[in-house]
């Protein structure tokens, strides 16, 4: 297992880079944090929607929603891989496909991780910022948002972790991240699998562990929080 | 460019048979996986509850591994990796008897097992202690109070998560492709590759999937009211 770590541990971490394209785990992590980010202000948009007064907001939106959590992310991807380059009119690497399929994916989970924080709310708040005068735009942006963000930050390091683990699906459209530098890595070698794809799954786990116990550890950090002074709430 | 959308050309003869064979196959995968993830679950959730700490750490060390390696690499490892471990015999038999969906079966099993036996394992939990003391105090035995006093609350609060764990799996079956297996998404891209007609077949494995999936939220939204109101 040493032996193939030691032939291969750049191509797991950086793909062909120099001589190709980059891949490896910091192709994994760079759509991760892109997909997430990209995706972030289309979930405010389709929480804000989905909250609406405004029937026809708030039914697309609501459609969207749940098209998205009935379809597997494989369908997306391959939606996208068909669409994408006829809409666009050019040809769409497989970086690019995993992405927006990725955005759209992750926007829409997000969204709702939004809404039920905004939900989570008490009343007060949006009445105390209406009573100032404050109107829509200025409550939920300056006043409403700021503390679900607040709030929801364990959510959103879980949903990144979520992201890491979806972009192993680049692998079925051949995107150069790092489950697809490993089937490489285990075509070249052909004889170790268990110890390839091992490893992949230690790389994984190492990377995803982590996270989520940072994600516990805010958690419990802002249970304290609430418990203690009850400032954030009231 | 003149594309005429014609579904109806994707849902004839062959091509409607292996639609067939594909939504057939990933209902039997989430079936068998489902079944394989409730047992293994059910028994990590006792061991896990046994005066045992090792135990305990084990089954931490089950469900953190399931839960932070992706899906579709935990189905790489089985289906590339175990067989290079098994002794030649066993490893022959499941080589002709179709290894990838055994294999599927088994990834998708083990993985929805971890995600089960944290779902019950909360909801046995969300039962205040206090109620099984106040059934014995009242003279029920140890079973009479898991049966008639613990189990139906604790049923109740699992079922909602349970059904939105069996929607998890059933869009996860669609993972198998990667290995071959010839499930709905797996056939859909045999259509597409034969017929070219990439949105029609696209279009109708999308309607089958948003189909089953919106049956089951359906069943998941209405356990949720039911089991709310019987608790009032």
């Amino acid at each position: 297992m040493l032996e193939i770590l030691e032939n291969n541990w750049l191509l797991f971490l950086i793909g062909q880079y120099p001589h190709g394209p980059v891949g490896g785990l910091a192709m994994t992590l760079f759509l991760a944090v892109v997909g997430l980010s990209l995706s972030f202000p289309v979930a405010v948009a389709l929480a804000l929607a989905r909250l609406s007064s405004h029937g026809w907001l708030r039914g697309p939106a609501t459609a969207v929603v749940y098209i998205v959590r009935g379809l597997p992310l494989i369908m997306f991807i391959f939606w996208t891989y068909f669409a994408l380059p006829l809409l666009t009119g050019r040809t769409v690497g497989g970086v690019e496909t995993l992405l927006f399929a990725l955005v759209v994916y992750e926007a829409s989970y997000l969204s709702e991780i939004i809404r039920a924080g905004i939900e989570g709310l008490p009343k007060g708040q949006t009445e105390a910022a209406k009573a100032l005068g404050l109107g829509y735009f200025p409550t939920t942006f300056k006043v409403i948002l700021p503390q679900v963000l607040h709030n929801m930050m364990p959510s959103l390091v879980s949903q990144f972790v979520s992201t890491i683990k979806e972009t192993s699906l680049g692998y079925v459209i051949s995107a150069n991240e790092v489950t697809f530098a490993a089937s490489q890595v285990n075509n070249q070698l052909m004889t170790q699998p268990f110890e390839v794809y091992g490893l992949l799954a230690l790389t994984y786990f190492t990377l995803c562990f982590t996270l989520t116990s940072a994600a516990r550890w805010l958690e419990r950090r802002l249970a304290a929080e609430r418990g203690g002074l009850g400032v954030q709430t009231a | 460019m003149g594309y005429v959308f014609d579904p109806a050309a994707v849902l004839t003869g062959q091509y409607l048979d292996w639609f067939i064979w594909g939504l057939a196959t990933t209902i039997a995968l989430t079936v068998a996986a489902w079944l394989l993830g409730m047992t293994i679950g059910i028994i990590l959730t006792l061991v896990r509850m046994l005066p045992f700490r090792p135990l305990e750490w084990l089954v931490a060390a089950y469900v953190e591994y399931h839960r932070n390696v992706p899906l579709l690499v935990q189905i790489l490892v089985w289906y590339f990796g175990v067989p290079q471990l098994l002794p030649r015999a066993i490893r022959m038999w499941v080589n002709s008897h179709h290894s990838e969906f055994l294999l599927a079966m088994v990834a998708l099993g083990l993985a929805s097992a971890a995600y089960i036996t944290e779902d019950l394992r909360s909801g046995i939990r969300s039962i205040p202690k206090t109620q099984y003391e106040a059934a014995r105090s009242i003279g029920f035995n140890y079973l009479q109070a898991m049966s008639y006093v613990i189990l139906p609350q604790a049923l109740r609060i699992v079922i909602p998560p349970l059904i939105n764990q069996t929607l998890l799996l059933f869009k996860n079956t669609s993972l198998a492709m990667a290995i071959g297996v010839g499930e709905l998404t797996y056939r859909t891209r045999e259509v597409d590759s034969y017929t070219f007609k990439t949105f029609e077949a696209f279009a109708v494995a999308t309607i089958i999937y948003l189909a089953i999936s919106f049956g089951i939220m359906a069943l998941g939204a209405f356990a949720n009211r039911r089991l709310k109101l019987e608790l009032r």
